[in-house]
Formats: structure tokens, C-alpha cells, sequence
């Protein structure tokens, strides 16, 4: 893949910034080195960004991995949800365990109910024929009602008062920040998921035969691939990541579950992922790239006043272009 | 708020020798306190949950923004939309590292814990004012919790509410079954009970902060119940509000003035007047004294404030509100006092109890007192 159609993209996004800023009476030069310096102009800026990137990065492998089955799965806001909730639970349950074993437990707790949650839509699809998109969007509405009903009820920790959440999981199973920098250990995290999903997906017997049925399940079934099994896999191990991502939410920033994680990052996770072509280590650039606009976004807004909604369009131009420079890459008409 | 306050002290002229060189300030200190003061800037950063222009709450903080922007010597720096997620953290860090702020105002409820406790930590020199956290002693000195008693101001609004409603039945839209939620229920039913005691406040839910669509649906659900006058507590009441018009029955406000949302049945409403808080902690700041720690304040210390009344309202009833408010004004009315019962029936205040608006029981408020229709 040559680099010409991201620079492009890159180029045309600042135009068109450029261009829609200057239109709104602000000046355009300065928003475009506002958002280099915000994103990536400085230690702290980059600090700032890769913070603001390390969940994206495992709710995107959400979306890329089961897309590698076929599935186009965009729920992935429930799996953090969920998974965090059920990671919150464990320190609860285990207090005074020790650290590691807990901080384990914590993220196989929030892999496995992330996972789970999105193989029942992997499920609905190989078994019912539902729809995985819109299944698992709904599923998503559930997750988020389920979370909120089990947060403000039964797991609620008394002393919350106006902001219901679960207890604390205390300073001693938190996560911290990694030496030397003020990023927490989940960015860390995220590379090595990606990384790791790469390998799956690139170099195993696994990512070869869910690659063949992403590409035509019908032809997989005929030389005998496990279609439902690899698909269930897909979606468990995409679930799995959005679930992990919960889990390091609640662990290294918010110290508790609450309705404060489901703070969009999913959602954010489909739009890196399709930036990315579901492609493991692509998602790793694309979440740099939303992490950074974010805290651009934030420059922005406090030194030249623009509003908030200025972010989202330059978002929205840079995925757009991306896409739309994507396809001059490509030859003929291909299946993601 | 006097003149001397803001007189550059010692501290600040030390500060700015430090900073300038020298001989900067050998040049300026002649000159007196005047130039000092447009030498260094006092940067204020605030940040907001949703829009600055949502109707609501985050509008009501943003006026305050504005107004302490025009005082000499304050620079204010202004970030919306900012998730209680890390987003905050770092925009909090952003402000300080970046933009050089010395004080944070962090407006929403949900930033407190654990970010505005761990930020203050790591950056003691910095003050942070929270709205509406609860500091308690052990916390980090450089916090200030302030929040406003508003509930003074529901009081009067179901006052208006029941004095003009026909059918004697009122509805609430709110957020969540929390003790600031639940505490606004309940004094505007106490209001709306004080001049007709056979008066309902029917509450629905909708679950959390910013819903549009729900609270439409609510709002439409208890008009078709035969609600008349319809308040609110969530984010942005813009919805409620337009809502009443558009069926064409009353309305009261909260947060900021809907009455341009609603020019013919807006009653009155329940408003924040945060510039006084606002002004109180930097002001303090800025002459070098302790951080406030804890500051609450009602319609007397000018925290909170009524709208105008609307066309719809009658002398009468004008006249009964404004005598309770002017008791308000005089500390001598007590809002919630026994004998009290919830609405399954319990004692929820005994008789003879009286709890003053300070009075920090009321804050952890985890019922809705008879006459309420609604379950938490």
C-alpha cells in the first residue's frame, strides 16, 4: 500500500479545514498550527493524545475483527460497558487478594462478559439470521440499560450519593501511570492487543480460515471450515478487546464503574476501524489520529473560542477523505 | 467586593520579580498597584459538560464565565463538551501547562471524583473550584466545593405552579432519582401544597442528563395525564419547556430564564446565579487567601434567583410568593420540616424537626415526600 493516498487525504483535510474555519470569520492558519502543536507539538501534547487514544484502540478492534469473519459488528459501547462493570466487580468480590492476581482476574472478567456479550450477536447471526449490525446496535441499548439498572440498583455503592457507582476498587488494584510518562499502563495495553491481533489474523491457521469466510462463507463451508465456530471466535475475541477496554476505563481513570464510561469510545472505535480497513495495525494510527484531533479539539477551543462542534467536523473531513482517497488505492471493486 | 482586593499583595509582587527579572519590576513598582495589575493576569480556566449555549446548566455557568471575563486583570480560557473521562484530566493539565491557569473551574458534578481530587493533588498551587462536590476534611486544601440551595427557588416556582394551575396537577421531568434531584422535587411540591394542599407533582424519570427525546415523551405523557404546569431537572430543559407551550399549558424554568422558549404559560423558574460564587473564589485568589473549601449559599447570598414572573401569573399569587421569598431573604423560613412522610407513607422528618438549608442531611435526600406520584 503506498502512502500517496494518506498524505493526500492529510493535505485535503487541511484545505478543507482551512477553508471552513476562514468561512466562520476565524483565522485559519492559526487553527491548522493549533491542531499540529494540540496534537503532537509537544511532550505533554503527545502525552495528552496517546491518553486519549489508548481505549480507541481496543473498541476498534471491536469492529476489525469480527469484519475479518464478514461481521460488521458496531456495538462494541455495550462490551466496554459491560466488561467494566464485571472487572469492577472482581477487587469487590477478591478484596485483599493480591494485585496481580486481581488486576488479572479484572481483565479476564471484562474480555470474557465483553466477549460473551458480542458473540450473542455472532450467535444471532450464524444461528437466526439476524442482522449482526442491527443486532448488535441494539444489543448495545441493552447493555447500557442493564449497566445503568445494575449501577443505580443492586451495585450501587451507598455512599455515592449523586453520582451513582459501584465501590471503589481502591488506589491498591489501580492501574498507574507508566514510568516517566503520565499515560496509564493501558496505552501499553492497546499496542500489544493490536499487535497481537495482527499476528492472529496474519500469521495463524485461526486468522487464515476466519479471513476465508469473511470472504465467502459459503465457499468456506464446502472445504469444511467450522463457519459458525470461527465466527463466534471473531466476535468473542472483538467483544473481548472492547470488554478489556472497560476494564483499564475503570481501573486506571475511573476508579469505579459508573454511567460516565460509556463515554462514546466505542462508537469512536468504528470509525478508526474502517479508517484503518479493519486492519489491526492501521487501528493503532487511526486511534492516534482521533486521540490527537481530540486534544487539538481542545486548543482549539481555548484559544481561538471555536466551538466544540469545530472538532467534529474536522473529524468528520479527515474520515471522509480518508475513505474517499482509500478507494482511489484500490483496484476494482473489492469486499472488505 | 471592594477596590483593594485587588491590589497586587506581596506574594504577587514577589512572583512577579521572579518572573519579569529585576529589573521589570524596579520599572513598574513606582507606577503602583495599576500596572502591576495589567502586568500579570490572573487566568481562570472553566470547563463545561455540554454546550455553553444549552438553555441550562452548562448556559448558566457560562454566563458567570462571561461575566468574571470583563473584571480587570482575569483572562478566561473556556473548554465545552468535556466527558467525565480522562478528557477532563487532561484538559484540566492542558489549562494549566498550556494556557498557564491558576485556578480551574470544573462545573460539572462528575468531575470531582477522581479528577479534580487527583489534578489538585498533582498541581497544589493551582486552586480548583468544583460545583457541587462535597469536600470533606483530608481532601486536598486547594479544592472549593460551592453549589447553590436552588430548592428555595422551587419552592416559589410550586407556589405559581399550584396557585395557577386548573387542574391541580403538576408535572416534574427529571434526570435521575439523586439526593440534589429528589430535593427539587420535593420543595416544589411543599411550594405547590403550601396554597392548595390537594396538589400532585407527578414525576417521571427519564434516566439521565441529556435526553431530548425522552424528556419530549415524558413531558407529552404527563400533559396526556392532565398536567397542566410541567417543570424539570435535567441538563438542558429547552425541550420540556417548548414542549408545555406547544400544548399550550404552563411551564417553570430552571437553570437559566426559558421565558424566550415560552412567552405565553412560562410561570417563573429556578436559576442559577453563579457569578457570585464565581466572583467570592477569585477574588479570594487573587488577594492570596485560603481557598474557600466549602461554599453554599441560597436566594439570600444571591447563589440563586427567580425569574420574572410571566404574563399568566395573577397579582395574587405574585403576592404570596413574594411574601415566602422575602422570608427566604430573611433566613426565616424553613423549607423542610416534621412532621414529614414520604410518599409510601413513612416518616421521613419527624414532628418538631426542623432541617435548615445547611443542614447536611438534606444533601444525601433519598425520598419523595406524599403528594409526589412517582417511585425512585
Amino acid at each position: 500500500m503506498s502512502l500517496l493516498p494518506l498524505v493526500a487525504a492529510l493535505f485535503v483535510t487541511a484545505v478543507l479545514f482551512a477553508l471552513f474555519v476562514a468561512s466562520q470569520g476565524y483565522p485559519a492558519f492559526d487553527a491548522l498550527a493549533l491542531v499540529g502543536k494540540g496534537a503532537f507539538g509537544s511532550a505533554f501534547a503527545w502525552q495528552n493524545t496517546l491518553s486519549r487514544a489508548a481505549p480507541i484502540m481496543l473498541t476498534a478492534l471491536c469492529v476489525a475483527l469480527p469484519a475479518r469473519a464478514g461481521l460488521l459488528i458496531i456495538g462494541g459501547e455495550g462490551a466496554l460497558a459491560l466488561g467494566g462493570l464485571a472487572a469492577a466487580m472482581v477487587p469487590v468480590v477478591l478484596a485483599g487478594w493480591s494485585v496481580l492476581l486481581v488486576q488479572g482476574l479484572m481483565a479476564m472478567a471484562g474480555f470474557v462478559v465483553g466477549g460473551g456479550w458480542i458473540a450473542l450477536s455472532g450467535w444471532l447471526r450464524y444461528k437466526r439470521g439476524v442482522n449482526e449490525t442491527i443486532s448488535s446496535l441494539l444489543l448495545a441499548y441493552i447493555g447500557a440499560a442493564v449497566f445503568n439498572f445494575l449501577v443505580e440498583g443492586i451495585l450501587r455503592d451507598p455512599a455515592s450519593l449523586n453520582k451513582p457507582s459501584t465501590a471503589p476498587i481502591g488506589d491498591r488494584y489501580a492501574i498507574g501511570a507508566i514510568p516517566g510518562m503520565d499515560v496509564h499502563w493501558g496505552l501499553v495495553w492497546g499496542f500489544l492487543v493490536c499487535i497481537g491481533a495482527w499476528w492472529l489474523m496474519r500469521h495463524t491457521v485461526f486468522g487464515f480460515a476466519t479471513g476465508v469466510v469473511g470472504g465467502n462463507p459459503r465457499a468456506a463451508q464446502m472445504v469444511g471450515l467450522p463457519v459458525g465456530r470461527l465466527m463466534l471466535m471473531a466476535c468473542f475475541l472483538g467483544g473481548g478487546a472492547a470488554g478489556l477496554a472497560g476494564m483499564l476505563e475503570v481501573a486506571a481513570v475511573h476508579g469505579d464503574a459508573n454511567a460516565d464510561l460509556m463515554a462514546g469510545y466505542g462508537y469512536a472505535g468504528i470509525l478508526v476501524s474502517f479508517a484503518a480497513r479493519h486492519h489491526p495495525l492501521g487501528v493503532i494510527a487511526g486511534a492516534l489520529l482521533v486521540g490527537g484531533i481530540g486534544a487539538s479539539g481542545s486548543l482549539l477551543q481555548r484559544h481561538l473560542d471555536l466551538p466544540d462542534a469545530a472538532t467534529l467536523v474536522l473529524q468528520g473531513m479527515l474520515f471522509v477523505s480518508l475513505l474517499a482517497f482509500e478507494t482511489l488505492n484500490r483496484k476494482g471493486v473489492q469486499r472488505v | 467586593m471592594t477596590d483593594s482586593k485587588y491590589n497586587p499583595d506581596r506574594r504577587k509582587v514577589i512572583r512577579l520579580i521572579g518572573g519579569a527579572g529585576a529589573a521589570a519590576a524596579v520599572q513598574m513598582l513606582p507606577f503602583g498597584a495599576g500596572l502591576a495589575r495589567a502586568a500579570e493576569k490572573f487566568t481562570v480556566g472553566v470547563i463545561y459538560v455540554g454546550s455553553r449555549d444549552d438553555f441550562g446548566y452548562n448556559q448558566s455557568h457560562a454566563q458567570a464565565a462571561a461575566y468574571i471575563k470583563k473584571l480587570p486583570g482575569i483572562e478566561v480560557v473556556e473548554e465545552e463538551r468535556v466527558p467525565e473521562t480522562i478528557d477532563v484530566e487532561k484538559t484540566m493539565e492542558a489549562m494549566i501547562n498550556e494556557d498557564g491557569a491558576q485556578m480551574i473551574f470544573a462545573t460539572s458534578f462528575g468531575y470531582f471524583n477522581p479528577y479534580v481530587l487527583k489534578m489538585a493533588k498533582k498541581y497544589p498551587n493551582v486552586r480548583f473550584a468544583h460545583c457541587g462536590g462535597l469536600w470533606s476534611k483530608g481532601m486536598p486544601t486547594n479544592i472549593g466545593s460551592f453549589f447553590g440551595y436552588i430548592d428555595e427557588c422551587e419552592y416559589l416556582s410550586g407556589i405559581a405552579a399550584a396557585a395557577t394551575s386548573k387542574s391541580k396537577k403538576l408535572g416534574f421531568v427529571a434526570a435521575k432519582p439523586i439526593p440534589q434531584v429528589l430535593r427539587n422535587i420535593n420543595a416544589f411540591l411543599l411550594g405547590a401544597r403550601s396554597v392548595d394542599p390537594k396538589a400532585t407533582v407527578s414525576v417521571i424519570f427519564t434516566g439521565d442528563w441529556s435526553l431530548p427525546v425522552k424528556e419530549a415523551e415524558a413531558a407529552n405523557s404527563l400533559i396526556d395525564q392532565g398536567v397542566d404546569v410541567l417543570t424539570c431537572h435535567v441538563d438542558s430543559p429547552k425541550v420540556v419547556i417548548e414542549t408545555a407551550e406547544r400544548r399550550g399549558i404552563y411551564s417553570c424554568g430552571f437553570h437559566v430564564n426559558q421565558a424566550s422558549l415560552a412567552p405565553k404559560g412560562y410561570l417563573t423558574g429556578a436559576e442559577w446565579e453563579w457569578k457570585t460564587p464565581y466572583v467570592i473564589l477569585v477574588d479570594n485568589a487573587e488577594s492570596g487567601k485560603p481557598m474557600i473549601n466549602f461554599l453554599r449559599g441560597g436566594l439570600k447570598e444571591g447563589f440563586v434567583k427567580t425569574s420574572a414572573f410571566g404574563p399568566a401569573v395573577s397579582p395574587a399569587t405574585r403576592k404570596i410568593s413574594m411574601a415566602v421569598k422575602a422570608k427566604m431573604l430573611q433566613d426565616e423560613f424553613i423549607i423542610f420540616k416534621g412532621p414529614l412522610k414520604d410518599n409510601t407513607g413513612k416518616t421521613v422528618i419527624a414532628s418538631g424537626v426542623a432541617l435548615s438549608q445547611q443542614n447536611p442531611v438534606l444533601e444525601s435526600m433519598n425520598y419523595l415526600v406524599d403528594g409526589v406520584i412517582g417511585q425512585i
